[in-house]
């Protein structure tokens, strides 16, 4: 058997793909973030929380209503996204002209009582969700067996990621965006809503998150504790990409999951630091980070 | 003049003994556990609730003269929050002793505060045999289970079974490195062989690239070192990467709470061993209904360990009439543990509560006839074979006495 650094090579290929899984999920989540932070300015603590909010949605439509994956992958981002408009009248409009730190605040403590509220109804031990039936079974790849379903995340968070990008970056809505964000009281004289974009941003941005959640529901235990174990290193991501930067959220979603999938090969007690060690680094080197701009 | 002399004596001394001992005639147990974590669920609030039916019965049964009160809060699964919510207990709290601490850190954190203080501390939830082992003392009682009872039934079953070679996948901390370790054990001592082991960080929530290593080690086992939401993700991630039922798993500590979410199409046929399973006799089922009256789940043999060593504790005080810690300590020494949970349970001088144990096997769903009924007891393992034997003790106390 051929080997890589000591490492037979299946194994390592084996890795490299489920490191691209989990970087499909960073790069969903850390997109949310970006868009909410590029246009908004606000660190949106709450990201987690929404994130299990989508997962716990999905199984509750099942368990209560008999309402299946497809139709909850849809419906979950909505209510997601309607309560994150519902977050960002009542709350979070107030603050855009106080510091990041009153928004991150904010925001934390939404997070702490959404955890808390579905705790304190459902336990940690979490839910099981089953995996719809177009995707039981998996695929021989030779080098390892990919179970259909987490192929199936990659495909759904790259088109949604690049459906995102396009939006943003190439359609006249996505400009009204920029321009908002860039000159808000210029871009309301010509006559565009500003605050009903941000609005709907905000709704938007969740509403990604809420899409992960659906799609992680069947992967993973579906409970409160889902979303803060993995925000935290969601938000190095964005870090390291730089705050804001929509198409540099993505790449360093996807590669710092490969990153991380190698470290569990290599150094697997380091595989919950390495990410943080990159951002060291990276903020050495590059404070705004890979793909920022300084102001 | 002799006589009145010591009738002198007799009455200065008596109001001092008719004088309860009792510091306020209070006393105070602080429950401190995981109440929002991975471990939540297996004790947390159903802790708490079990300690306070312990008081409850021992109020209404022995009638006691002094107040008991109860304290709780959440440890978080941190060392250093344990021993600083300890310290303010015993310091400015007068809590007289703090019982649960699962997590393994957090007991052994507690532990050396109580030493300290020399005040008590019984552990339920904490795992690790080093409890009892290399940082034992003569202020803590290890009460329900650790990770070598676990193991011994456990492993020992499985191997028996034909699962000769193992591969573990073990929770990077004090208390799964203890258990990796005693399986281990378990297993070469039975005749298999151990091929590797990979640690993940706690708590995880992907385990699929550790599982892919455990796959291509070829394992006919892999022992999951690990407890709580770990061992259930990994047990559903296991599934679908297609690990099992080509390799069994084999979940060294797991608690019916876990069986209860994971659901039992996921964990049918699986072997595991606990100090207590609600549904084995008329007592324990009888305690237990109560339990869920209250909580709307079945107890795990950590909150129904709390309830036993939170009754004992409270029957020494009153017995000894004092919570002077080494009064109360030699007391609850010197009389069995009998309760619902163990019978004629004793307490080592390592302090290690010595039991039965049981190995379980988890029922096919359509052997499960109602609610919670999960299990088949296998096996019990009396007392003198379910624990690491003194013979093997690492703690100073054993030999100091030995020699």
């Amino acid at each position: 058997m051929t080997d890589f650094f000591g490492i037979p090579l299946p194994a390592f290929f084996g890795q490299l793909v489920l490191g691209l899984v989990n970087g499909s999920f960073y790069a969903v989540l850390s997109l949310g973030l970006a868009v909410i932070f590029g246009m908004l300015n606000i660190i949106n603590f709450a990201h987690g929380a929404l994130y299990m909010t989508g997962a716990m949605l999905a199984w509750i439509g099942l368990e209560y209503f008999g309402i299946g994956y497809w139709w909850m992958l849809i419906l979950a981002p909505i209510c997601v996204g309607l309560i994150g408009i519902a977050i960002e009248r009542l709350m979070l409009q107030w603050l855009y002209k106080l510091d990041h730190l009153y928004g991150l605040l904010l925001t934390f403590g939404l997070a702490l009582m959404i955890e808390g509220l579905f705790r304190d109804l459902y336990g940690v031990a979490g839910q099981p969700y089953s995996i719809p039936e177009e995707f039981a079974g998996a695929y021989n790849l030779g080098f390892m067996f990919l179970p259909k379903y987490r192929a199936w995340i990659v495909v759904a968070s790259l088109t949604v990621c690049l459906a995102t990008w396009y939006l943003i970056e190439k359609t006249r809505l996505g400009a009204y965006l920029r321009a908002a964000t860039e000159n808000p009281k210029l871009t309301q004289a010509f006559g565009i809503n500003v605050p009903l974009m941000v609005m709907l941003t905000y709704g938007f941005g969740v509403g990604l998150a809420g899409f992960a959640g659906v799609l992680a529901a069947p992967a993973s235990q579906v409970g409160p504790l889902m979303g803060s174990n993995l925000i935290i290193i969601v938000f190095a991501v964005v870090v390291i990409g730089g705050m804001g930067s929509i198409l540099g959220s993505v790449v360093t979603g996807l590669g710092l999951g490969i990153i991380e999938g190698m470290t569990k090969v290599f150094w697997p007690e380091a595989s919950a630091t390495v990410v943080f060690m990159i951002m060291a680094v990276v903020l050495m080197i590059r404070p705004a980070g890979l793909f920022g701009r300084e102001k | 003049m002799k006589l009145k002399c010591i009738a002198l004596a007799i009455a200065t001394a008596v109001p001092a003994l008719a004088q309860a001992q009792i510091s306020d005639n209070a006393v105070k147990i602080g429950v401190l556990t995981d109440m929002s974590g991975a471990y939540s669920d297996l004790s947390g609030a159903g802790a708490v609730e079990a300690a306070k039916m312990a008081i409850e019965d021992f109020k209404a049964k022995e009638k006691p003269g002094f107040t008991i009160e109860v304290v709780a809060a959440d440890h978080q699964n941190k060392a250093d929050l344990s021993s600083n919510k300890a310290r303010e207990w015993f310091d400015r709290d007068k809590v007289d002793v703090i019982t649960e601490l699962v997590t393994t850190s957090t007991a052994l954190a507690v532990m050396k505060v109580a030493k300290e203080k020399n005040k008590l501390a019984l552990i339920s939830g904490g795992a690790s045999t080093r409890i009892t082992n290399e940082d034992c003392n003569d202020v803590t009682v290890h009460w329900t289970y650790d990770t070598y009872a676990v193991a011994n039934g456990t492993a020992k079953a499985v191997v028996q079974q034909g699962g000769k070679s193992w591969y573990f996948i073990t929770a990077d901390y004090a208390f799964g490195h203890s258990l990796e370790k005693d399986s281990a054990s378990v297993v070469q001592a039975n005749g298999g062989k151990v091929l590797g082991a990979v640690r993940h960080p706690f708590p995880g929530s992907d385990f699929s690239s550790f599982l892919l290593k455990a796959q291509s080690s070829g394992a006919q086992v892999i022992g999951l070192a690990n407890a709580g939401t770990d061992t259930m993700s990994s047990i559903k991630q296991a599934a679908e990467f297609g690990v099992t039922p080509k390799q069994s798993l084999a979940g060294l500590l797991m608690f019916i709470t876990d069986i209860h979410a994971l659901g039992l199409n996921t964990t049918q046929n699986m072997y595991l061993t606990e100090a207590f399973y609600w549904d084995r006799n008329e007592e324990t089922r009888a305690w237990s209904k109560l339990f869920f009256d209250r909580m709307k789940k079945m107890p795990t043999m950590i909150q129904a360990g709390m309830y036993s060593a939170v009754s004992h504790y409270l029957k020494a005080v009153k017995a000894t009439n004092s919570d002077d810690t080494q009064k109360v300590m030699a007391q609850m020494k010197k009389t069995p543990v009998n309760d619902f949970f163990a019978k004629n349970g004793t307490i080592r001088d390592d302090g290690r509560m010595v039991h039965d144990m049981y190995l379980m096997h988890v029922k096919k769903p359509a052997d499960s006839k109602y609610a919670w009924d999960y299990y088949t007891v296998k096996q019990t393992i009396p007392a003198a074979d379910a624990f690491q034997p003194l013979s093997a003790s690492r703690c100073p106390l054993i030999k100091k006495t030995a020699s």
